[in-house]
């Protein structure tokens, strides 16, 4: 457990030389509990969780599915509170959502009744109309989605529509992105051409990222660090450094080694 | 022709004809053959249509009718569409309305006729309220169904992007539940469309359920009598193929299953 109130270090790599930095953290979550109330039964779902996340690190919240990680994202965010503990972002204990920290839903959130621009500019009509315009092209052009500005959701593809709500997302410059799952309806090539992109707009970006996901490649191939959980009441099991350089030769031996003892942490032999 | 083979252009229009035709045909020959003296052929109607149109009665009638109800209807929408939405955002207050709305919504704006008679005289303003009443509730209703059957997560991302309250109705919450809304608007027009012509039976002395009964009791003109059901059978089909219109608007149309 002493391992979960370390800050993780990230290796960053700048003109081939392989810095070592020591990350300021971000987010502190501090001994949360829910429980939750149905039908007079408690159920508790996540147990006494304490969690570091440094400043511009990328963290997956890995864990079986209905383990809480999504709870626990939600509690993160502000959409729930949480029955024990407290989160802080930034210095400032989390009261409920905000603009600065956006997060991205598991099925597809965007908003069905906007064309792609009036999604991505939706949190944007406080800006002046210039800028607006300028940061909704901006993002249309990051995700890959020219020619399709006016287009409504119900004409995109499931990858399209995921990238929309990425989009989204960054166009009010949040410092922080919860993302639940957000790959976990597209088909196998599209999740890896998606976690792709999402690496390249977070190297440029250079977001703190919070990932929820059950697909442990998908854990090693993106993070910084791995946040291993129980199945419910969730815990934290355990903490994996991906000490490995973007982008990842998933095939390499570190690679393997790492995600073979995920597998192990979480109890499963390696083989179907 | 499989169902899966796409329809020739011409038979889209072809088949639904020819069985417009077919049932013109069988009333046409029912009659003849029956040699009935009361009930009016195809053309008897044809005929007394054209009277209605010479004496300048068939356009005001149909447009008497319309009047009462926009006004009625319109009224209902401006305040059930509201009430809807702020009945479906707290459902405390909806707990505690709902059981009045739900003991009132079955009862037939029919039954209302006699007390709307007693309020509001016998006029154009007792049949504008039972057309009022007719429609208000189910446009009530489906407001408030419409603002609880939004999925959770488009209101969490409007909270997430800073919303106001206010604004998160007005750009999320409404948007999001106007499909179903507008499925209640759609049953409420047709329901307002059946109780004009009860309530223009009973109070008034114009419209397209005024035309019926005056046709009736005065000479038993029962050409005039099916004339006026036919009209309002088309202006009806009319009103509803404008909404159906408002479903495929494209802001709106993913609240549908239209096959693309």
């Amino acid at each position: 457990m002493e391992a979960t109130t370390v800050v993780g270090v990230r290796p960053i790599v700048s003109h081939g030389l392989k810095v070592e930095r020591a990350l300021r953290v971000k987010l502190r979550a501090e001994g949360v509990s829910m429980i939750f109330t149905r039908d007079s039964d408690q159920v508790r779902v996540l147990d006494n969780i304490s969690l570091e996340v440094g400043e511009g690190e990328f963290v997956c919240l890995l864990g079986p599915s209905g383990c809480g990680k999504s709870t626990l994202l939600n509690v993160v965010a502000g959409f729930i509170s949480p029955t024990q503990g407290q989160v802080r972002i930034g210095g400032e204990s989390v009261h409920g959502p905000d603009p600065r920290r956006i997060f991205v839903f598991q099925e597809r959130g965007v908003f069905p009744w906007l064309t792609v621009e009036g999604n991505i500019g939706f949190g944007l009509s406080k800006l002046p109309k210039a800028e607006r315009t300028h940061r909704i092209a901006h993002y249309i052009t990051m995700v890959g989605l020219l020619g399709f500005e006016k287009a409504y959701p119900q004409e995109l593809s499931g990858g399209m529509k995921q990238r929309l709500e990425v989009a989204r997302a960054l166009a009010v410059n949040p410092d922080m992105l919860f993302l639940d799952e957000p790959f976990g309806a597209l088909d196998s090539i599209t999740r890896l051409i998606m976690r792709g992109e999402l690496l390249r707009i977070w190297e440029a970006e250079r977001k703190t990222i919070l990932f929820v996901t059950h697909d442990i490649e998908e854990a090693v191939q993106l993070a910084d660090r791995v946040v291993v959980m129980s199945a419910r009441p969730a815990r934290i099991q355990g903490v994996v450094n991906i000490d490995i350089d973007h982008p990842r030769d998933i095939s390499s031996r570190r690679y393997l080694e790492l995600r073979d003892g995920i597998f192990e942490q979480i109890g499963l032999a390696h083989k179907v | 022709m499989n169902s899966l083979a796409q329809p020739m252009k011409w038979e889209k229009y072809f088949w639904p004809i020819f069985a417009a035709l077919l049932f013109l045909g069988l009333w046409h020959f029912s009659v003849k053959w029956s040699a009935t003296k009361v009930f009016p052929s195809p053309l008897d109607v044809e005929r007394g249509t054209a009277e209605l149109v010479s004496k300048g009665l068939l356009a005001r009638y149909v447009s008497d009718s319309l009047q009462r109800v926009a006004w009625g209807y319109l009224t209902a929408a401006g305040l059930g569409i509201p009430l809807g939405l702020l009945l479906g955002w707290y459902p405390e207050a909806a707990a505690v309305v709902n059981p009045t709305i739900q003991m009132l919504r079955p009862i037939s704006p029919i039954a209302w006729i006699p007390v709307s008679i007693v309020w509001f005289g016998v006029g154009n303003l007792a049949a504008i309220y039972l057309i009022f009443l007719a429609s208000f509730f189910p446009i009530v209703v489906a407001s408030m169904n419409a603002v609880r059957n939004v999925p959770s997560m488009y209101r969490r991302a409007g909270r997430n992007f800073g919303l106001s309250p206010a604004k998160l109705i007005a750009k999320v919450v409404f948007p999001a539940s106007l499909p179903q809304i507008i499925v209640g608007l759609r049953i409420a027009l047709g329901i307002a469309w059946l109780v004009v012509v009860a309530a223009e039976m009973t109070a008034i002395d114009s419209g397209l359920g005024y035309l019926i009964i005056d046709s009736r009791n005065s000479g038993k003109r029962y050409d005039l009598v099916v004339a006026a059901m036919i009209l309002i059978g088309l202006t009806g089909l009319a009103l509803d193929t404008i909404f159906r219109r408002v479903e495929k608007l494209k802001s709106v149309r993913w609240g549908f299953r239209h096959e693309f």
